[in-house]
């Protein structure tokens, strides 16, 4: 063995690779996606493909007196028509209550339930069969509001006591107190100087995803199903389709298809199941792809919520007590609606030491469309409450509100109300500092305007008149992983071979890349680890293990985690090949610009060299630490894996008179623990800031007797570039000793406070409670709901 | 559902009138977000894109109307309204800067705008603030139809024209004072008016337009206000003067406004707030326009 060890080798070997873990590469779906080339789950194409589509009913909350198909089962170009007693398997699933029928039976329980599938040779041809359905239908009075769903007695049951399938009982789907100190008990009360009361509403988001949901299943030979799909998790979809379809699981073969889009709308099945019927009843692939006004029935939203704070704290501004109950509005159906309400319930006193706490969260059923995750899960309707309790309560102290913030903020060791203790970096208080640090945007110029610089923008509504500006501020506190004893391990498989005479590494994964930047890392994790400069990801199926879902911040976190474990076995095994071969006794091996380095004694061989033609293929599962269950009267419990933090400053320009609202800025310091990609954190943290700004100035379903009334992106709005401000992120990076590389989950906490703070600025210009979010033209100028 | 793509303008009148129910279909910004939706199955569509003409516009005089004439081409798309016309017709030209997105701009037209007659359509407060004299060009195999602007909203989203009649160009007087237009939205930009205000001063004949969006069954223009402050101006003189309007005229010509809408609830905004709105926005507009030509009265002396 000859080492080369020129100046400029040298300099190879020691500089770890600029695409690795701490670089920014680019993603590899970016520039596709900007051109409109990247290939969605809706662009899917098979020769003899047919298209499925269901039927969908305009109620509510209504009987099914009757189905009768003949006419569409004739309609010319129709193959099947499926109803619910046509499933060969189960009837019913779900993500943690199997409480909802693949296709309604008996009972309708919200608008857009779907009742009958067709599959024909042109959707067209669908549409026109589905016309041809006839259902029967008598009306039931629908259970919408929280008196109604709280009073079963009256109103009835959205699913009656006997067919119930929940962890609770009568409407409820389930619920968590959290009581902590003394609980609020008239003594403990007596001990504060000041009351705070509130009564908070949080109206209906949705995840408002670009690509609508699709997929194809394609029957298989030995009379399984391979489904290409666009999901968020393609074990957990499985567990579920394969009992319908009456199949093993491994029958059932998923492939991620391209993403459109994800925050939470994908966890939960939409068109999976039916269109795996549908194949597996014609033997031939059936294609489904929402439109847009079905997408708006076809998933899950965030809870609306109610919320009722009341916060107690001495003259000087510490905290003493909270009282608290949140009412979440889960729909028809379970979906995450339990693991919303644990997050509700033990993250919803926000990123505060609180001696003496009492909190109830309950998720009730209703009539309205189901809900389920979404970006902040559970965790955001808490802090626009929360937040808003901190400014009134510094407004009575005349505290300022950052001061009273960072005076009771929690930090590393201090205990949870469910008493976990903080065990790692928690910086709020820094947070809070290095938000308020950056400068302030310049105030409104009158003698320029320019008016997209203004609240209305092009609509030409002002030109300086009315304008006010307000700064407000809010942070957050977000869990990271599943939480409450579930182990959400991740598995990956790495693969290193030479190809070309070059050492490449092969990662294979289950994770569901949803826009998020997964695969970019997971490359960057292999190139730090292995040394190696080229990466190949292999399409994400059930192939490989499960690598949980996209979703509470925790991919990186977990699949990072696995591809990293699984990296570091195949160098461990490609070091022993090295050991085994040269006698080497060195214990400072890396592997770097694909040679096998010494710290010590320098380059010793290239991998390719040392790899030859054979080949190291390994797999690894990551677990995190173990959770346990909050205790369901006290809510105590190490129930999280992971906190993350992020303080948001807003600056708004509000038109007083006309009730516009102008973002101006929307500033964010956020801790990150490590950031694997800059670029991508940044990213993240704008994103999800952008979400929450959506939430506080105009995203709403509207939904009326369990009726929605905006399905579409005409009246269901979402943040245009003007309606995005400049947003400078301060990035902080305090490890964290349980995570991988130290890192910390990025991309919900953002969305919890920057709505919050928006809503602060807007109190600040207008002086106005606004007590709801979205806060909407009326609330500011006083003309209506 | 058959597709017609004449290649003349005399082709797709030959084709409406053979077709009737056609749909024709111009930037098919409203079009084909209908057909997305399946909210409407034509049996035919009829394609005008082919018919260069529409996409032009002229100017000049004109029969039934007085001074210059713009002659807008029913398919010129609102981004060359704002480039090319916003001296003639500033009014119109930011109505249409409102529109949609750019993407949107670069398509949608005033004809489509009054084919699909929505009450939410920007052009339309524009069109009616620009004075009584703006006329639809409406076509059939039969002749032509010149349609008073005030004739031609009749219901919700329906016009005056004709089975057989197609939109050909609408001929508005060259603006002989300021004109603005602004409009509601809960967000700033690609929205749905929640309601808008058009409005144009005419010095030359001593009157006031106005023209009301989102705030009625059909657009509409809010007579006893353009009275009123024509009268105003009139009486005390300011057309000459060019002093200020005052503010107790201001709140009562935006109290005028409100009256004339007709608003009700619904998911994009209360009937309270349109009204509110309006007010607020038939201030504004006044005075900017008003301020507008007392400069210009000041630079002409
Ligand atoms: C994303 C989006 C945003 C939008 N935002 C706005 C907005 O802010 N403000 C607004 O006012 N509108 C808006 N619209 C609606 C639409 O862009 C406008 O109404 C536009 O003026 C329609 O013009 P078009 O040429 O695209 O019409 P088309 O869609 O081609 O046609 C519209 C209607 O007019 C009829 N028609 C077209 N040409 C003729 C003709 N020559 N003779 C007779 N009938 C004809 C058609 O049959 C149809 O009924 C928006 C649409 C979209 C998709």
């Amino acid at each position: 063995m000859s080492q080369i060890r020129t100046e400029k080798n040298l300099q190879n070997i020691t500089t770890a690779h600029p695409d690795g873990i701490g670089g920014s590469p680019l993603r590899p779906d970016g520039i596709l996606k900007v051109k409109g080339e990247f290939a969605y789950s809706s662009d899917m194409w098979h020769e003899d493909m047919l298209w499925g589509m269901a039927l969908r009913s305009p109620h509510a909350h209504a009987k099914i007196l009757s189905v009768d198909i003949t006419e569409a089962v004739k309609h010319p170009g129709v193959q099947a028509v499926m109803t619910y007693d046509d499933i060969p398997g189960s009837k019913f699933y779900g993500l943690e209550i199997k409480d909802q029928p693949a296709l309604a039976t008996g009972k309708i329980r919200y608008h857009g339930e779907a009742i009958a599938i067709v599959a024909a040779d042109h959707p067209e041809t669908a549409r026109r069969a589905l016309a041809k359905i006839k259902v029967e239908y008598e009306l039931l009075p629908t259970i919408t509001t929280e008196e109604q769903c709280l009073d079963p007695e009256t109103h009835g049951y959205v699913h009656e006591p006997s067919e119930y399938k929940g962890h609770a009982s009568g409407n409820i789907v389930h619920s968590q107190k959290v009581i902590s100190g003394l609980g609020v008990t008239d003594e403990v009360r007596a001990l504060a100087d000041v009351v705070i009361k509130g009564d908070y509403v949080v109206g209906m988001q949705d995840q408002a995803f670009l690509g609508p949901e699709s997929g194809m299943a394609v029957p298989a030979e030995d009379g399984g199903i391979d489904l290409y799909i666009a999901t968020q998790w393609l074990h957990v979809d499985r567990e579920q389709i394969a009992p319908v379809l009456g199949l093993p699981e491994n029958k059932v073969r998923l492939t991620l298809a391209g993403v459109g889009g994800a925050f939470g709308g994908r966890e939960d099945l939409s068109m999976q199941i039916h269109a795996c019927l549908l194949a597996q009843r014609t033997g031939k692939p059936v294609k489904i792809v929402y439109s847009r006004e079905e997408s708006f029935f076809g998933h899950v939203h965030r809870h609306p919520a109610k919320l009722t704070y009341e916060t107690g704290a001495t003259r000087d501004g510490k905290l003493v007590y909270c009282d608290a109950r949140i009412v979440l509005d889960g729909g028809a159906y379970a979906s995450a609606s339990p693991a919303v309400v644990g997050n509700a319930a033990s993250l919803g006193m926000g990123p505060y030491e609180i001696p003496n706490v009492n909190m109830l969260a309950v998720a009730l059923y209703s009539n309205n469309p189901s809900c389920g995750a979404m970006r902040g899960f559970g965790a955001v309707q808490a802090c626009f409450a929360y937040e808003a309790q901190m400014d009134k309560l510094a407004a009575a102290l005349d505290i300022d509100p950052v001061e009273l913030r960072q005076l009771n903020a929690v930090e590393q060791g201090s205990i949870m109300p469910t008493g976990q203790e903080i065990d790692s970096p928690a910086p709020v208080a820094e947070l809070l500092r290095r938000v308020k640090a950056l400068p302030l945007p310049p105030a409104l110029d009158t003698t320029h305007l320019d008016v997209r610089d203004i609240p209305g923008a092009l609509s030409n509504t002002s030109h300086g008149e009315g304008i006010v500006r307000g700064v407000g501020y809010a942070v957050g506190i977000k869990n990271v992983g599943f939480s409450e004893g579930f182990d959400d391990y991740s598995t990956a498989r790495v693969r290193l071979e030479v190809i070309g005479g070059e050492p490449v590494a092969m990662v294979h994964t289950a994770m569901a890349e949803v826009g998020q930047g997964g695969v970019t890392v997971h490359g960057q994790i292999a190139r730090t680890e292995l040394g190696v400069e080229r990466v190949t990801i292999h399409p994400a199926n059930t192939e490989v293990g499960s690598a949980g879902s996209t979703s509470a911040s925790r991919q990186t976190y977990m699949t990072g985690g696995a591809v990293k474990l699984a990296a570091e076995a195949v160098r461990n095994e490609l070091l022993a090949l090295g050991r085994k071969r040269y006698g080497w006794d060195y214990n400072d091996l890396s592997l770097v610009g694909g040679k096998v380095v010494s710290a010590s004694a320098g380059a010793l061989v290239p991998i390719a060299d040392l790899l030859g033609d054979s080949a190291i293929d390994l797999t690894r599962e990551h677990h995190h630490r173990p959770t346990v269950p909050f205790d369901k009267e006290t809510g105590q419990g190490f129930g999280h894996v992971q906190y993350t933090f992020c303080a948001h400053r807003a600056v708004v320009d509000v038109d007083v008179e006309l009730g516009l609202v102008k973002v101006v800025e929307l500033a964010a310091a956020q801790d990150v623990g490590k950031a694997l990609n800059p670029l991508s954190v940044v990213g993240q943290i704008q994103g999800g800031s952008t979400q929450g700004l959506g939430l506080a100035v105009m995203e709403e379903i509207v939904v009326k007797d369990g009726k929605v009334r905006n399905p579409s992106f005409t009246d269901y709005l979402i943040p245009t570039i003007l309606d995005t401000p400049p947003q400078p992120v301060d990035v902080l990076e305090l490890a964290d000793e349980h995570a991988p590389y130290g890192l910390r989950g990025v991309g919900e906490a953002p969305t919890l406070s920057s709505t919050p703070a928006v809503v602060a600025a807007i109190r600040q210009a207008t002086g106005l409670a606004l007590n709801r979010v979205p806060v909407r033209p009326e609330h500011l100028t006083g003309t209506g709901e | 559902m058959e597709f017609l793509r004449p290649a003349t303008w005399d082709e797709a009148l030959a084709a409406k009138a053979e077709h009737p129910s056609a749909l024709p279909i111009s930037g098919g910004t409203d079009v084909m977000v209908e057909l997305n939706f399946d909210r409407h199955r034509p049996s035919a569509l009829l394609d005008l894109n082919r018919i260069s003409e529409l996409t032009a516009w002229e100017s000049g005089r004109f029969e039934g109307q007085e001074g210059e004439v713009i002659r807008l081409g029913a398919a010129v798309p609102y981004a060359r309204i704002t480039r090319e016309l916003s001296r003639e017709l500033p009014g119109l030209a930011l109505a249409g800067n409102t529109v949609g997105s750019p993407q949107i701009r670069n398509r949608g037209s005033v004809g489509g705008n009054l084919g699909g007659a929505s009450p939410a359509g920007d052009a339309h407060p524009a069109l009616l603030a620009a004075g009584r004299d703006v006329l639809v060009e409406a076509e059939s195999v039969r002749g032509t139809r010149l349609i008073p602007i005030d004739e031609f909203y009749v219901g919700v989203k329906r016009n005056s024209l004709e089975p057989d009649e197609l939109i050909r160009a609408v001929r508005i007087p060259v603006a002989d004072g300021p004109q603005q237009f602004s409009k509601i939205g809960t967000r700033n930009a690609m929205v749905i008016a929640v309601c808008a205000f058009g409005i144009a001063l005419h010095p030359k004949n001593g009157t006031v337009g106005t023209g009301i969006g989102s705030a009625a069954p059909t657009p509409r223009r809010a007579v006893e206000a353009e009275e009123f402050i024509a009268g105003e101006l009139a009486e005390r003189g300011l057309w000459e003067s060019g002093a200020l309007i005052g503010p107790a005229a201001i709140q009562r010509f935006g109290e005028l406004v409100t009256a004339a809408a007709s608003p009700i609830d619904d998911v994009r905004g209360t009937a309270a707030y349109r009204r509110h709105a309006l007010a607020v926005m038939a201030r504004r507009t006044l005075t900017w326009t008003w301020n507008e030509y007392t400069q210009s009265l000041r630079s002409a002396a």
